[in-house]
């Protein structure tokens, strides 16, 4: 505390000093003020700028590239190969290898992620969970380029022990261990809401003769319902935008179909494959990274508006 | 019929024990397993990679030749877009952060503000290397510079330091405040000089989880351009660069053995940086924590 009181004081009375002194002082005063405010709100308009700068970015290429490309061909197509000399701009392949990564990755993150948040809201001990939160947490903080070691070398392997027709990269290492990195996500958003659950719920349960598991999967579960609907939706959005560990793991062949053990190419992957590459600017094979990335955010911006409003409906529900 | 009953109930106060009892091994299983998982995965890393980690792969530029490859230019490269990342991301967020906790009127612009904070921490990460391809690369025409980089992951890394920012501040009890400026104090003397310095861990230890976010992302970065193979050291802002996880993902995608166990040394740094950045990060919380009012 004694830090503490310095600090105001200090500047008590050199406030004080400003309030005596009269005229061009004060007037100095205040203009300083005005313009630390202007400053400060500067930084706040940033993040305005930065969705504006996101928006006119992709909008201004993908508009480019719908000159050449008509928006259905480009949402209907089944074929996409705008680095090859017959050039197809369907990103249906693309969309479709997201969607089979993210599928993978939920039936991991999705039961594994809702007993753990029971587990964490009505089973564990209060010692217990303050230790086990933490080492989940750390799932969530490394880095996803190390996950896309860990699902080539480690998980691809053991699957392609068990299914011999497994490929080098396929879609199902890579969606295993996605589902891992979101498990943290996915149990803390639904931890959330199972506490948010009002005690009284569970006692009348208890009262009218429930055993614990009655009470966790007729009251608690379907009472924090909107709470685990929007965790199941954010994490699919991440799931979406992940990209280090598709583009190391998943491989580049973007493929229609849903053979989880062979490779396949997500929106994501196909950005850093672009990238990696010497693709000349203001070619049209540039202009698909942003029309694919158009479309990637649109996605995840969409998911994460619902989840949001899920989220504020289950807090208003129990207030 | 009694005995059926007696039996019939019996049966079922069995049955549901060893259901409830299930439930909750699975539930305790369920939570294990992420556990188990982030062992074998460490487990995994450093069985791979911990050999590889000595003075000379520390110092060494990456090569054709994994015996003599190494991780020089990549902390190099990490270093310099820390410390610009640092330098634009630590101001800039918190002054937003002052804006919206101490500043702002209560008005559809705030609010806007404030949707679109949360909105942009949504945003997937090689969005914003698109962003910064469009933008700093190509209409600024910073080229692949760690300049460039270090901007982008700024953008990227802005909403986490704000949210941390203005919980810190918001944490501030107001009786300080009204003490201040019932001493006479203006409100940026006040903000600057009251409630900042009480916030101050709160907001570092924020910004260096943020940090340790910019660290680890590869993505934004690949996506405007910066270089797998960089063999010199970076003199400028205005220099090409890699960093760590890029040079890890240059490794990783090499078809040869020798390249993945480089790939894992390499890894093991990563990782054992972002251990120390995290490891301060708790100590300055923990420090501090006791000073709570």
């Amino acid at each position: 505390m004694s830090e503490m009181t310095e600090a105001p004081r200090r500047g008590g009375v050199e406030a004080l000093g400003d309030l005596t002194s009269r005229g061009p002082a004060r007037k100095r005063r205040a203009i300083f003020e005005r313009a630390i405010q202007a400053v400060l709100f500067a930084c706040a308009a940033i993040s305005i700028l930065t969705t504006f700068g996101i928006v006119a970015t992709l909008l201004g290429e993908t508009i480019q590239f719908l000159r050449q490309v008509s928006i259905v061909d480009f949402l209907t197509g089944t074929r996409w190969t705008p680095l090859f000399a017959s050039k197809h701009f369907g990103v249906l392949p693309l969309v479709n290898g997201t969607i089979a990564v993210a599928f993978v990755a939920m039936v991991v993150a999705l039961p594994v992620g809702i007993l753990t948040a029971i587990f964490l809201s009505e089973y564990a001990p209060t010692r217990f969970r303050s230790v086990l939160k933490p080492i989940l947490e750390v799932l969530a903080g490394i880095p996803t380029v190390v996950y896309g070691y860990f699902a080539l070398l480690f998980i691809t392997p053991i699957l392609r022990e068990i299914f011999p027709q497994t490929g080098i990269f396929n879609v199902a290492s890579a969606g295993i261990v996605m589902g891992f990195m979101i498990l943290p996500m996915m149990a803390s958003i639904s931890e959330d809401a199972l506490r948010a659950v009002p005690s009284g719920l569970r006692e009348g349960a208890y009262a009218l003769g429930a055993t614990k598991y009655q009470t966790v999967t007729r009251v608690v579960v379907p009472g924090a319902l909107s709470g685990i609907l929007a965790a199941v939706i954010l994490s699919i959005s991440r799931a979406i935008g992940e990209t280090m560990i598709v583009a190391i793991a998943a491989g580049l062949q973007p493929k229609m179909g849903f053979n989880l053990l062979q490779s396949m190419e997500t929106m994501t992957a196909y950005i850093v494959q672009v990238s990696l590459g010497d693709t000349p600017q203001d070619t049209i094979e540039f202009q698909t990274i942003f029309a694919v990335g158009t479309l990637l955010f649109l996605m995840t911006f969409v998911m994460n508006v619902v989840s949001d409003w899920l989220v504020r409906r289950f807090r208003e529900a129990y207030e | 019929m009694i005995t059926l009953g007696e039996t019939g109930t019996r049966f079922h106060t069995i049955y549901r024990r060893i259901v409830g009892r299930g439930f909750a091994t699975a539930t305790l299983i369920a939570t294990l397993l992420g556990v188990v998982m982030l062992a074998v995965l460490m487990f995994d890393v450093f069985r791979d990679g911990a050999h590889e980690v000595d003075g000379e792969f520390l110092t060494s530029y990456p090569s054709r030749f994994p015996e003599k490859s190494g991780l020089r230019s990549a902390l190099l490269g990490t270093a310099w877009m820390l410390g610009l990342t640092a330098a634009m991301a630590f101001p800039i967020g918190v002054g937003a952060a002052i804006y919206m906790e101490e500043y702002a009127p209560n008005n559809w612009l705030t609010r806007v503000i404030q949707i679109n904070i949360a909105n942009l921490a949504g945003v997937p990460s090689v969005v914003y290397g698109l962003l910064g391809l469009g933008v700093f690369v190509r209409a600024m025409e910073l080229g692949r510079s760690v300049l460039a980089g270090s901007m982008t992951m700024s953008l990227l890394i802005l909403p986490l330091i704000i949210v941390a920012s203005r919980e810190a501040i918001r944490a501030v009890p107001d009786s300080l405040r009204e003490a201040s400026l019932a001493l006479g104090a203006s409100r940026w003397q006040m903000v600057s000089r009251t409630v900042l310095p009480s916030a101050m861990p709160g907001i570092l230890t924020g910004t260096i989880l943020a940090l340790s976010r910019a660290i680890g992302e590869t993505a934004p970065l690949i996506t405007i351009g910066a270089l797998t193979y960089i063999a010199f050291d970076p003199q400028g802002p205005m220099d090409l660069f890699t960093v760590l996880p890029i040079q890890i993902f240059n490794w990783v995608s090499l078809p040869q053995k020798e390249f993945h166990s480089l790939a894992a040394g390499g890894i093991v740094v990563l990782l054992v940086v972002l251990l120390l950045s995290n490891s301060v990060a708790i100590l300055i919380r923990n420090r501090f924590e006791r000073r709570r009012y």
